[in-house]
């Protein structure tokens, strides 16, 4: 729709951009390409546009600005768009400024030092103010929010139990069939027995219950209460007389410490459950021998170790998870990303304190 | 009380039905706006002014009726079809709706990069720079996030982010809800000079007074499920009806009336 003439003006080289029909957004990539291309001394000739939008006033408003263009045959609107984008002129950086060189390397990884320094003292702060809370309510019981508490019961607990279930049945059934190939090899399949009771309820039970439960709980309670701060209904309830610690993390923590055990007793049974079919189903040993060997293998000291761990890794996850989403300040991509964290951190804590308890128990004799 | 003799109209509303379970938000809402102009939103709080909207660009299927934007049937269509109509209108929306991980600048720039991939990046960033000097805002805003501006400066990205297709309609939602009276003065003027300028058709939703007196043409009511009248202010103080008698006679009213007087004689 463009024309381009080349002509020779005052003995030098120069270039009339003739354009027809609309000069508008729609064409603007190849307007520009087009008068780029084209040399100075540049004339514009607007004589038959018949719509032209900003863009298009301002394609030629750069023209002129830069390259001294002259533009003929435009009508009064047409002017007046044109100057009207030249108020607009206004130079605009688009993206913040940013430096990659040595020196920004080792700032960021500075900052990145105290700010892990920060957060590390500021889950101490926020595991005191947590106590400080739990204090309060035992002086003055009547703070207590019962209703919150148990409706956190229901959504950690009650409602995991089918998705836990179904994982540790699963669990004890790969337990099972793994062990039960391995052990074949030595004529020794009865053992399977052994490793199933010993296995889910001193260490599987328990962790992959923690695991979930910080995949499920977790992150909802970092989600939760980082919405909840970016709306700003936490300083609402602040400016209200109301602890956010009292009524939002107190009801987490507790369902969490509380639900846990529960939940993983739940899973050490139905892991015994899946590992006593399939060693009744593929071993052929009934289910009356099963148990009766489990109670010979399995130690109480493991279920106690067992139920011991459990509320600590609820506490873990869920002092983990209201942390990070108490630290959500701004926009709603902090939200995704504190929640990540909570569980990312929650899970490898979790972990870590296992590997702790392994080592301690087995030095205190509960072998 | 019909629309004006002259009117092109780029919006036509017919027997707007939506309700949401068993309460009935619009029944039989007629409304049409006319090419170039200003027309303002009015009505009780739960009244369905934003449902309106959102029926009208899309967001939400009516149960009845029929929505013609820009000549062209908006219920039930097709998401590819609808683009080209998306492409010749902008919108701002009550919180501004700005995408939070990205700067002012790039907010801007969505809009034209979805469309028209072959800008380049040079070209872009002067477009956005002047359409950000458009809405009002000054240019140190462009790399900033929204989480660091404050809300008028929002709702001014909002309208630049609205204005960078260059669209022929631009639907306002509550633009001066929360901002300070010198701050939605400055932001009905703005309003107004691209309206004039870029030739606009608005649609305004709004609660402010002032707003209706200083920059509409005309004034639709929403009251009783329906459109109870369109026109300008003396047109709908003719109506008698006590809702619109009560809007623009109570105190609120005459205060803002009288201010707009006072700065038309001034």
């Amino acid at each position: 729709m463009a024309e381009v003439t080349e002509h020779d003006t005052h003995g030098g080289k120069g270039s009339v951009y003739r354009v027809a029909g609309s000069l508008t957004i729609t064409r603007a990539a190849t307007t520009q390409r087009e008068i780029d291309a084209l040399h100075d001394p540049l004339t514009i000739d607007l004589t038959d546009i018949d719509r032209m939008d900003t863009v298009g006033a301002w394609l030629v408003y750069r023209a002129v600005r830069d390259r001294g263009a002259k533009v003929i045959g435009a009508s009064r609107d047409e002017v007046s768009l044109v100057e009207q984008v030249g108020d607009f002129d206004h130079p605009v950086r688009v993206a913040p400024l940013e430096k990659h060189d040595f020196l920004t390397g080792l700032q960021e990884l500075g900052t990145w030092v105290v700010e892990s320094g920060k957060t590390l003292v500021g889950l101490l702060g926020f595991l005191g103010a947590s106590l400080i809370g739990f204090a309060n309510i035992i002086k003055r019981p009547k703070r207590f929010r019962f209703n919150a508490v148990v409706q956190r019961f229901d959504v950690v607990g009650v409602r995991a139990l089918g998705i836990i279930g179904l994982m540790s049945f699963l669990i004890g059934i790969v337990i099972a069939q793994q062990g039960a190939v391995q052990l074949a090899q030595f004529g020794a399949e009865v053992y399977t027995i052994n490793l199933i009771g010993r296995i889910t309820v001193r260490e599987l039970g328990v962790l992959m219950t923690a695991i979930m439960v910080a995949g499920r709980s977790g992150s909802a309670f970092a989600a939760q209460l980082g919405t909840m701060k970016i709306t700003e209904e936490i300083d609402a309830m602040r400016t209200i007389g109301v602890s956010p610690i009292e009524a939002l993390v107190l009801p987490r923590l507790m369902a969490a410490v509380l639900m846990m055990p529960l939940l993983g007793f739940w899973a050490i049974l139905t892991s015994l459950f899946g590992g006593g079919l399939f060693v009744w189903l593929d071993l052929q040993i009934p289910p009356a021998t099963y148990i009766q060997r489990l109670q010979e293998v399995i130690p109480m000291t493991d279920l106690w170790i067992a139920l011991i761990k459990a509320p600590v890794f609820g506490f873990i996850i869920a002092l983990a998870g209201c942390f990070q989403g108490m630290l959500v300040e701004g926009n709603s991509e902090e939200v995704g990303s504190r929640t990540t964290t909570a569980v990312v951190q929650s899970i490898f804590l979790v972990i870590v304190l296992d590997a702790i308890f392994a080592v301690f128990f087995s030095s205190v004799g509960w072998v | 009380m019909s629309a004006p003799k002259d009117c092109q109209p780029i919006i036509t509303v017919r027997g707007l039905r939506n309700a949401f379970g068993e309460q009935v938000v619009h029944d039989g809402l007629d409304l049409t706006v006319c090419r170039g102009e200003i027309l303002g939103v009015v009505g009780g709080s739960g009244t369905g002014k934003s449902v309106l909207l959102r029926s009208i660009i899309g967001l939400q299927t009516p149960e009845a009726g029929e929505i013609e934007v820009l000549g062209e049937n908006m219920v039930g269509r097709s998401e590819d079809e609808a683009k080209n109509i998306r492409r010749r209108w902008g919108i701002l929306f009550q919180n501004g709706a700005l995408f939070s991980t990205l700067t002012v600048a790039e907010n801007v720039e969505v809009p034209i990069r979805e469309y028209f991939p072959f800008i380049k990046p040079p070209l872009l960033d002067e477009i956005a720079g002047y359409k950000i000097a458009m809405g009002g805002l000054s240019a140190d805003v462009g790399p900033k996030f929204p989480s660091e501006l404050s809300g008028g400066m929002i709702k001014r990205a909002g309208l630049a982010r609205a204005l960078a297709l260059d669209p022929e309609l631009l639907f306002l939602d509550e633009p001066t809800a929360g901002l300070d009276p010198i701050a939605a003065a400055a932001f009905d003027e703005l309003i107004k000079s691209l309206q004039k300028r870029l030739g606009l058709t608005v649609f305004l939703i709004t609660h402010d007074l002032d707003t209706l007196h200083a920059i509409c043409d005309r004034i639709a009511v929403i009251a009783d499920r329906k459109v109870i009248g369109v026109g300008t202010i003396p047109e709908l103080l003719a109506l008698d009806h006590p809702w619109i008698q009560e809007y623009f006679n109570g105190p609120r009213g005459r205060a803002a009336e009288a201010s707009y007087k006072k700065g038309a004689t001034a």
